[in-house]
């Protein structure tokens, strides 16, 4: 080979290798390992056939290390993601920030109207979209049907606390290794506390009143945890303070409990005949009241949302597009049936007729979020957005800490109220010192 | 005077050894066992032990979701790179400070020691900004100087303390025979410190292998080792433990099997000069 023609090959190589890098864009995206975010990226090669010149590099992580990752990411301008998976805790803090790209402008047929208005009122700061839903959930009771037959009563469609009381009394059967309910005890502010708070919105009671003033000592919370232990400690599994979403998916499925009150996802994982054990016996109802106006239901969505210090916001908001558009939940209805669509994001799909014949909690997923606001969440006149949360930034510590005084007396290791003069203290002293109260 | 062991005192002795090793072996057994089984048998209650139908249909699937083979190749670049780096710089340190040490040696020891203390979360923002600044996040050379400088106190301390055991003699005759620094060093110190070098690279490959703080906080999609695959795997919301078993699985498998062959200098090197 000749100097000449070893020189023409390298030219070669190297406007190649220019080419390929001048249209070539990778973007990265940050997600959680769950289900629809995994079907999602087997489906990614459609949305590479409609965009070439896009490259997509995925980075999957556990939903606590991507909340700390992502977080530290967006504040410190870091640049490593150009789409984040983000919950609803999340948006209107960071949207506050300026952290987030607005997504203003859609392309056309995306049909930002379609999206539940009870999803689309957390994602949205001062009349303005910051994040597109993925999938939305709720929480609503999955019960045994058998088990409530055999003990010759009936689930409501709309409970009441008092009857979920008394179902969990009926089912619970110990020796058989049957407990009458199951409901998150962990610690954390996503995990018992996601329940406590939902369910304490039905009580009545409230986190802060309009001044910021934490409401731990007010009677509706002493109503609620009581009533929380009562149901635990009398019908609920033994070790139930460290008991969160697997811990009780695992137990439901293994014919353990009679009634399990959380995560409207749930649904599609007890009912797959591969999973569970009583997969044909499970019914659906809605979170329980107490007469109040309000139900124990909470609000959750996952969202895709580009951190404003991305270079790549055209090809970041073409993905988002994609993958939360109506034409991606035919993709997935088409590779992999209707059952498996995101839920709980468009009005459109609770209008499909595949749809719900596919999914017999679908009914049930759209009327819990439709329950939900996030605006007024309790029945008293609340300073904060959120449902099961309060979205101001210092909420995961405080949350947890609460989380962990509540936990302890699912222990035995406090009473009520030990758990509810801890929690009051503690969430004073870190509002005194963020400076919302003096 | 040496005493006497009756059999029955070997025997027992044996059965303890092999009940603590079962005991700690046993978390690995599981995940092992539990990567070949159904999510539905993961969680089933009773445990099922042996009695199932063994699939390999989880390691299919991460492999067809994950690209193991990037992540092994990051977490092998990560671990040796800063390893080799940090005896480097190790040696001529630990040799310093065992065969010429100064008034504040002692102090500068455990003053190395001292930043093991400190919690990591502690300097994690600056050093994140500092790798934003130099372009070092998520590259497999940011990851090798962080681990590199998380692993040098315990590699010098490692080093010192087998140096330490060498007669000072040896190297003064090396050194009466005309032997430079260098070849005193090389030829006479490092040959006679080899049990201690290997076990130090050993345990030191194996922790920056285990790495997951820095690991995981400073990668995104290039440079992620094994450790960010395995983190991939886990969810709170969703019973998928046979997969992230798998995952655990053929993350630890490589720095097992190395372990496995090289116990003999890992043993060897942990005990030198334990019995004079």
């Amino acid at each position: 080979m000749t100097l000449n023609t070893r020189a023409r090959l390298l030219a070669c190589a190297a406007s190649a290798l220019v080419a390929t890098g001048a249209t070539a864009e990778t973007i990265t995206i940050a997600t959680v390992n769950n289900g629809d975010m995994i079907r999602m990226q087997g489906l990614t090669d459609d949305f590479t056939a409609q965009h070439p010149d896009i490259d997509i590099e995925w980075v999957t992580l556990e939903e606590n290390v991507l909340r700390q990752r992502v977080t530290q990411d967006i504040a410190t301008n870091g640049g490593q993601f150009d789409v984040m998976t983000i919950g609803t805790y999340e948006v209107p803090i960071w949207a506050g920030q300026d952290w987030l790209v607005p997504l203003t402008d859609m392309p056309e047929g995306y049909d930002a109207d379609d999206i539940l208005p009870a999803i689309a009122g957390g994602l949205t700061t001062d009349g303005t979209l910051y994040a597109a839903p993925f999938y939305g959930e709720s929480s609503m009771v999955m019960y045994r049907k058998d088990l409530m037959e055999a003990a010759g009563m009936e689930m409501p469609e709309a409970p009441t606390w008092d009857e979920i009381r008394a179902a969990a009394e009926a089912m619970t059967d110990e020796e058989a290794g049957i407990y009458g309910i199951c409901l998150r005890g962990k610690a954390g502010w996503g995990e018992n506390m996601a329940f406590l708070t939902a369910m304490s919105n039905s009580y009545g009671a409230r986190w802060f009143d309009m001044d910021w003033n934490p409401q731990f000592d007010s009677a509706e919370w002493k109503a609620t945890l009581t009533d929380y232990l009562d149901l635990m400690n009398n019908y609920g599994p033994p070790g139930a303070s460290s008991n969160g979403f697997n811990e009780n998916l695992a137990l439901f499925q293994q014919g353990k409990c009679g009634m399990w009150i959380d995560a409207t996802v749930a649904a599609s994982f007890v009912t797959n005949a591969d999973e569970s054990t009583v997969a044909d016996q499970v019914g659906f109802a809605l979170a329980p009241d107490k007469g109040l106006g309000k139900r124990g239901n909470w609000l959750w969505a996952w969202n895709l949302a580009i951190p404003a210090g991305t270079e790549k916001v055209d090809a970041a908001k073409a993905f988002v597009a994609w993958a939360t558009s109506k034409d991606y939940t035919a993709l997935v209805a088409e590779n992999e049936g209707w059952a498996n669509v995101p839920p709980g994001t468009r009005t459109s799909l609770y209008e499909n007729q595949e749809y719900l014949d596919a999914a017999p909690f679908a009914q049930m997923t759209l009327e819990s979020i439709q329950a939900a606001d996030p605006q007024n969440p309790t029945v008293d006149e609340v300073p904060y957005v959120g449902v099961q949360f309060v979205a101001i930034p210092e909420f995961q510590g405080i949350g947890t800490a609460v989380g962990q005084q509540f936990s302890a007396a699912l222990a035995g290791q406090i009473d009520v109220d030990q758990a509810l003069d801890n929690a009051q203290k503690l969430t004073e002293r870190e509002m005194k010192r963020s400076g919302y109260i003096k | 005077m040496s005493r006497a062991v009756t059999p029955q005192r070997k025997a027992f002795n044996t059965a303890l050894a092999w009940l603590i090793g079962l005991l700690i072996f046993f978390p690995i057994l599981w995940t092992v066992l539990t990567s070949f089984k159904t999510e539905a048998q993961a969680i089933a209650d009773p445990p099922i032990w042996f009695n199932f139908n063994w699939t390999l249909e989880n390691y299919f699937t991460v492999q067809e979701r994950s690209n193991y083979f990037r992540h092994f190749w990051n977490s092998v670049v990560i671990s040796v790179g800063s390893t080799v780096i940090g005896v480097a710089i190790a040696v001529p340190a630990a040799w310093a400070m065992a065969f010429v040490p100064g008034k504040q040696t002692k102090n500068l020891l455990m003053w190395m020691l001292s930043t093991k203390m400190l919690p990591p979360v502690g300097v994690l923002v600056p050093i994140y900004l500092i790798f934003r600044s130099v372009g070092l996040l998520d590259t497999k050379l940011g990851l090798v100087i962080v681990l590199t400088l998380i692993n040098l106190p315990i590699i010098v301390w490692m080093l010192y303390t087998y140096f330490r055991e060498i007669p000072v003699d040896i190297l003064e005759a090396a050194r009466m025979d005309g032997a430079s620094l260098r070849n005193e060093v090389i030829y006479v110190l490092l040959p006679m410190a080899v049990p201690g070098i290997a076990s130090t690279l050993l345990l030191n490959i194996i922790l920056a292998w285990n790495e997951a703080f820095w690991t995981l906080n400073l990668t995104a999609a290039k440079a992620a080792p094994l450790t960010a695959f395995i983190a991939s795997y886990s969810s709170p919301e969703g019973l998928f433990y046979a997969k992230l078993s798998a995952a655990s699985t053929m993350a630890i498998a490589p720095i097992l099997i190395m372990g496995w062959f090289s116990q003999k200098q890992l043993v060897r090197g942990l005990t030198f000069g334990a019995v004079k």
